[in-house]
């Protein structure tokens, strides 16, 4: 038992100590409880990652001969992927949703709000906080539908619209893109809104009081002060929504099914079209590359803005 | 009861709850309170849609009271074959998920959090790495691993799929959580002969079980969710989870039956509502996740 009963604790030790073979047993000892998350880790999700950058060099299809034997064929379905104008527009689509959805719209609206609820009186808060997290804690694919049913012709916004004399269009098949993207706005700004609401609680009133005395004015206040001060939050959630944004799927697939025509398939959509629909997995996996690629890179860029939480 | 009615009687009216302060504060309390209203008002109307529809027999996709409230579009939903069984499965799941996943997250944090390894950095940075990379894009090379796998179609699968893709996020939560447990208690545990698997068993474990419930919660509610993952991967109706027989449902009969989908949404994310409450509960802070995810 001799050797179990005195695991060395981090703060203890100071530098490696090389010692040859029970260290070695040792070392192994410890390392065996990683073992089942890295074997599910290895197999689920480095495999299929593995595989993406394989698959995506075969002409794999679901039916016919590229079923039953894939050829390798190089780097054929990427020249095809860019030299295809339906993958353009997705990457444009792509940057449109993130961009509009995510890093204007629910950020915006995010910290918009975590100011106003510092500003607004307790029920007030308590009652909107709730709500706006509500449409954040819905299933997916619930969010969906309402978002759906809201912006349908027939929809609530239609109704209110027509309220104030306007007739609204069909915002599902005339402004898809549009739809979407509030839609994304609305089910995804209570992340920005509380992870910025806690950001701003860190803030030390001091400093904020400090300023008000100097003369600094409401929105001075904040350029120069607070957002300073809390840039790793806006950092890192600018990261967080971006990736989220990316992956999204659900939303699109129920409210328009990357439609009418291909005016809403950003690269999930896409991806999933051309592998289940058009039974092209190699083309598929082609296109689920490139997203992963750019994923990673922003992956990358967040790690390094969390760096000294590793460290 | 006095407590309870003041607050009610005078928070309504921030220019009264707030007297000594100066009237220009006073009145951006309001105007900030006016603004933030009228944001939630616009969040909630597409959430009302949702409990009116389910209780209102001739529903449509616009929001109206219904004339004649009734139970109908639950009874109706409420069989085997439409409800009981997806959300049955559902539950195997996301139950199968969370568990597996905070067995081997704990069992990955300990030496994580204990000991001084080599490749700790460069293993919590790809850990790190995972959390964040969009699993939908993977979805492609998943479903075609799984036919060379053969689990497609296996609920046993895509929790084994579901779990490694919980995991990095779950043992990212997991080590912060068990970094704050102090390692004096289970240095009395090692003088007194326990081994290290004994001594998470029974010290670590139990002090850290609040923490450890939020993590389940997490990857139950995440999987509840999740429309996508069992969509690619199972076809079989008696195999298909809520989320996916909610999205035939609407395929089949949405454009007709509007309160039955909303009835039968309304099943379905209770739970999840219910345990997002209980999360709030367990970590003191309605904001808990966000502060989780953000590391």
């Amino acid at each position: 038992m001799a050797s179990l009963t005195e695991p060395q604790v981090d703060r203890r030790r100071r530098g490696p100590t090389p010692r040859p073979r029970p260290g070695a047993a040792r070392t192994l000892g410890r390392l065996l409880p990683l073992a089942p998350a890295v074997a599910l880790l290895v197999v689920f999700l480095v495999g299929p990652i593995l595989y993406s950058l394989y698959g995506s060099l075969t002409n794999r299809s679901m039916s016919g001969p590229g079923a039953a034997d894939p050829q390798f064929i190089g780097l054929d379905n990427y020249t095809q992927l860019f030299s295809d104008g339906e993958f353009w527009t997705s990457v444009w689509l792509t940057v449109l949703f993130v961009g509009a959805s995510a890093v204007i719209g629910q950020n915006g609206m995010g910290m918009a709000l975590a100011l106003l609820l510092r500003a607004a009186s307790s029920p007030v808060r308590a009652l909107v906080g709730t709500v706006v997290v509500g449409a954040w804690v819905l299933p997916e694919i619930v969010a969906a539908f309402a978002a759906y049913a809201f912006f349908s012709g027939d929809g609530t916004l239609n109704i209110v619209l027509g309220w104030f004399g306007l007739d609204g269009p069909a915002w599902l098949f005339t402004f898809p893109m549009l739809a979407v993207i509030l839609a994304n706005v609305w089910r995804g700004t209570a992340f920005s809104m509380m992870v910025y609401a806690a950001a701003l609680n860190e803030v030390p009133p001091e400093i904020t009081e400090a300023a008000e005395l100097d003369g600094a004015q409401g929105w001075q206040q904040f350029a120069y002060i607070t957002l300073p001060m809390i840039r790793r939050a806006v950092s890192t959630n600018l990261m967080l929504i971006t990736l989220q944004t990316l992956g999204v799927f659900t939303l699109i697939w129920v409210m328009t099914g990357g439609g009418p025509g291909v005016q809403t398939s950003t690269l999930p959509v896409l991806a999933y079209q051309e592998a289940f629909k058009f039974m092209q997995v190699g083309y598929g996996t082609a296109i689920a590359t490139m997203t992963l690629l750019v994923g990673a890179l922003f992956s990358v860029l967040y790690i390094k803005v969390l760096k000294p939480e590793v460290d | 009861m006095v407590g309870t009615i003041t607050p009610t009687a005078v928070a309504p009216d921030p220019r009264v709850a707030t007297s000594v302060a100066s009237p220009r504060k006073d009145r951006s309390k309001l105007l900030a309170s006016v603004v933030l209203a009228s944001i939630g008002v616009v969040f909630l109307v597409p959430m009302v849609w949702i409990v009116l529809a389910a209780f209102n027999p001739a529903a449509t996709v616009s929001v109206a009271l219904p004339s004649d409230p009734t139970l109908d579009n639950f009874t109706q939903v409420m069989t085997w074959e439409t409800s009981f069984r997806p959300l049955w499965n559902s539950t195997v799941l996301s139950f199968g998920t969370a568990s597996l996943t905070v067995v081997a997250a704990t069992l990955a944090a300990y030496p994580l959090s204990r000991f001084q390894l080599r490749y700790r950095k460069p293993f919590m940075y790809s850990i790190l790495f995972g959390t964040c990379l969009p699993i939908t894009a993977m979805m492609v090379p998943v479903y075609a691993l799984f036919v060379s796998l053969s689990l497609l179609d296996s609920i046993g699968g895509t929790i084994l799929f579901l779990t490694a893709s919980s995991l990095p996020m779950a043992i990212w939560m997991t080590k912060n959580f068990m970094d704050s447990v102090p390692v004096s208690l289970e240095e009395a545990a090692w003088t007194d002969g326990a081994s290290s698997m004994t001594a998470l068993r029974r010290i670590v474990v139990p002090l850290m079980r609040p923490g450890l419930s939020v993590v389940f919660i997490f990857v139950f509610t995440t999987t509840w969710g999740n429309f996508f993952v069992p969509f690619v991967l199972l076809f079989d109706t008696a195999n298909q989870p809520a989320a996916v027989a909610i999205f035939n449902f609407f395929g089949q009969y949405g454009t007709v039956a509007y309160g039955r989908l909303a009835a039968f949404s309304i099943l379905y994310a209770t739970p999840v509502l219910v345990l997002y409450v209980l999360v709030q509960r367990l970590s003191g802070s309605s904001f808990a996740m966000a502060g989780a995810v953000k590391g």
